[in-house]
């Protein structure tokens, strides 16, 4: 049988096996799957969906029915950062709509949709577990808590100056931020390479600066 | 005094209590040698049973009891939910990333108590730093021999996954995520057959919320009637309460249940802000019916206080509104949240919930028609007859009656506010 994946990289066809057998069922890595495979073709393609129905032995058709049933699973390319702010009941109370608003100004793109060059995708989201910290606002699914509407404008600003290679929510908090939901801790290394959940055995994270 | 189970370390420790060597010098894992050298699984479930823990997921159902229904059948599997999505909650948030070898310990206990031998931990997707924590946690005890084959030489083996969802809500009942966990669409089974019945690949499985699991290891080191014995008698133990919205300090608080309103309002969370009056509070994540200060501040902070003003702890989010609030347009926020999170499955949640979120917006758009306020009753009470709490159920899962939350909640305590947001409303009340 041919090998539907030979074209991704080594690492993520390692990691696919790997995925493949942390389950009783294959079908139980469809998930994990589609954000490998969205790695590989920057969102979950027509390609990437039929590869991941041959690496779990079910149709195309299935993996479409399920992949559109989540928002984190993209039906169109994505940019390189993808923005999400948080408009759910305790970031409304503190103006997250103002901080959607001065993000797609500051990116020039309307929630919902990417910007021609490809640099950033602007979405509002339900409730991200920040809520102690709103308004709340991720990039690349890495989190900032305490995002006042001037400051999110000034991290998109950042994100298109520096252009970073991995993102990392304490240095977007630490730059941007305010108000946490609780005390984060130490520093933490891994970050996101991509707008895919940043998790090692996803081939997602990377350690930055 | 005040009792601290679950974030006594990481207060204790900020720098590192997310890391093994710190958890072992703590008296990490010591839970888990006296379980499996001194306990039977019996003995376990018992302990767990004489606790009276409610589970702390939302639905506040005992924990023993559920682990009593476990079916015989081989293989069984526990499931964890980190899917955390009830508006308002970011308290397991603060468990997986402060402290993961305390769920981890909880794990290891739980399995070995209920002859499971993989366990899963579901992860909402939009966690990536949760996911990292207790993935790295996973692997610090793979490697110390707490994890795997034959742990510490008992003859007791246990495998842990962790599994990202793909940003779902609805993924957070616990039979939609035992779909999604199989590869499939979100979407809520039929009950019964329960989980603990016929749960994950159709085998006997306990789901349980990570803040529950996470108390298991004290439980067992100090025993299940020592748990009882914290707190009220229905509202046992502590309890970790997410506090957001206009408060002076919002945050994550453990308290022990039973407190009132007033002093979880402004003691622990600081008053107001600039402070402002209060005007409501959401008691129990975005699903709850709301509580306001006219009648309810002296009322006491138990699950079953809660039950008697109509409502519920739900995922223990609170959620602050002061003076300045339109509560009509936080309700729209809340319809519109369950608009969106809708599975679809059954008509009244799918289509009640986007006309409620209709209606609510031609209101805040200055177009309401006086008839609209019977409308807004009449189609709530459609997705959940009686308009009770809890709620009567014509839907598959609690979702589309809990969207009904807000509309009761606003036209109960703040129907004069909403009328004047009609034009010509006075000529209908006339
Ligand atoms: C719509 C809906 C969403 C839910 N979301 C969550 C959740 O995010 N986390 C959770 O632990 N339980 C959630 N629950 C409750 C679970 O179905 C289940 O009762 C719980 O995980 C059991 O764990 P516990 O007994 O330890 O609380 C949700 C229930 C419903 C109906
Ligand atoms: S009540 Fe709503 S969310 Fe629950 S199963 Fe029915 S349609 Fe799906
Ligand atoms: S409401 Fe915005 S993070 Fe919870």
């Amino acid at each position: 049988m041919s090998n539907p994946i030979s074209h991704w990289s080594p690492a993520n066809q390692e990691r696919a096996s790997r995925l493949l057998e942390a389950y009783p069922d294959r079908r139980s890595a469809l998930m994990p799957l589609l954000y490998v495979a969205s790695l590989e073709h920057r969102y979950a393609s027509d390609d990437a969906m039929e590869e991941v129905a041959e690496l779990t032995g079910i149709t195309a058709a299935q993996v479409r029915s399920v992949a559109t049933f989540y928002t984190m699973f993209k039906q169109a390319p994505v940019g390189e950062y993808l923005i999400s702010v948080c408009t759910s009941i305790s970031c409304h109370l503190l103006g997250g709509e103002d901080v959607l608003e001065s993000v797609e100004e500051a990116a020039g793109v309307e929630h919902g949709s990417t910007g021609e060059d490809g640099l950033f995708s602007v979405e509002h989201v339900e409730c991200i577990g920040a809520c102690g910290g709103a308004p709340a606002v991720q990039v690349n699914y890495e989190l900032i808590e305490g995002v006042m509407p001037d400051r999110a404008g000034a991290l998109v600003g950042w994100l298109r100056d520096t252009k970073p290679d991995v993102v990392l929510a304490d240095e977007m908090q630490q730059l941007f931020g305010g108000v946490r939901s609780f005390d984060w801790g130490p520093t933490e290394a891994e970050g996101a390479i991509r707008p895919v959940p940043a998790f090692a055995p996803y081939g997602s994270a990377r350690e930055g600066r | 005094m005040t009792t601290k189970i679950l974030t006594a370390r990481m207060e204790a420790h900020p720098e590192d209590s997310h890391t093994l060597a710190r958890y072992e010098s703590t008296g990490g894992y010591d839970a888990l040698r006296k379980a499996l050298a001194e306990m039977t699984p019996e003995q376990i479930v018992d302990s767990v049973k004489a606790s009276n823990m409610r589970g702390r997921g939302g639905a506040g159902f005992p924990m023993g009891v559920k682990w009593g229904f476990l079916a015989p059948a081989e293989p069984r599997y526990l499931v964890i939910n980190a899917d955390e999505s009830e508006p308002g909650t970011f308290k397991d948030r603060q468990l997986l990333e402060r402290d993961p070898h305390q769920l981890l310990e909880g794990i290891l206990i739980s399995s070995y108590a209920l002859g499971v031998d993989q366990a899963y931990v579901y992860i909402r997707g939009e966690y990536p730093k949760p996911a990292r924590r207790l993935q790295r946690a996973i692997d610090e005890a793979y490697g110390a021999g707490l994890l795997g084959e034959n742990i510490l030489d008992s003859g007791f083996s246990l495998d842990v996954s962790i599994h990202l969802g793909g940003g779902a809500y609805i993924c957070g009942e616990e039979t939609a995520l035992l779909n999604s966990l199989e590869g499939r669409r979100g979407e809520p089974r039929l009950k019964p057959p329960f989980p603990a019945v016929e749960g994950l690949y159709a085998k006997p499985t306990i789901v349980n919320n990570v803040e529950s699991i996470s108390n298991v290891p004290w439980m067992t080191l100090n025993g299940g009637d020592s748990y009882a014995a914290i707190g009220p008698e229905r509202s046992s133990g502590t309890r970790l309460f997410s506090l957001s919205g206009h408060v002076k300090k919002p945050g994550n608080y453990e308290i022990v249940m039973g407190i009132t309103w007033a002093e979880l309002i402004y003691e622990l969370g600081g008053g107001i802000r600039n402070d402002n009056a209060l005007k409501a509070w959401i008691p129990g994540g975005a699903s709850a019916p709301w509580l306001v200060p006219s009648e309810h501040l002296d009322t006491l902070v138990t699950i079953d206080d809660a039950a008697e003003q109509g409502t519920m702890l739900g995922s223990g989010a609170i959620v602050v509104m002061d003076e300045t609030t339109n509560v009509v347009a936080a309700a729209r926020n809340i319809v519109k949240f369950f608009a969106h999170e809708s599975c679809g499955q059954c008509t009244p949640c799918r289509e009640g919930t986007s006309w409620l979120d209709d209606i609510l917006q031609r209101i805040l758009d200055g177009q309401g028609r006086p008839e609209d306020i019977d409308l807004l009753l009449d189609v709530s009470d459609n997705i959940s007859p009686g308009l009770a709490w809890p709620p009567a159920m014509t839907t598959i899962c609690p979702l589309g009656p809990s969207a009904t939350a807000p509309i009761t909640s606003i036209m109960r305590w703040f129907r004069p506010e909403v009328e004047a947001m009609i034009p010509m409303s006075e000529v209908a009340s006339a």
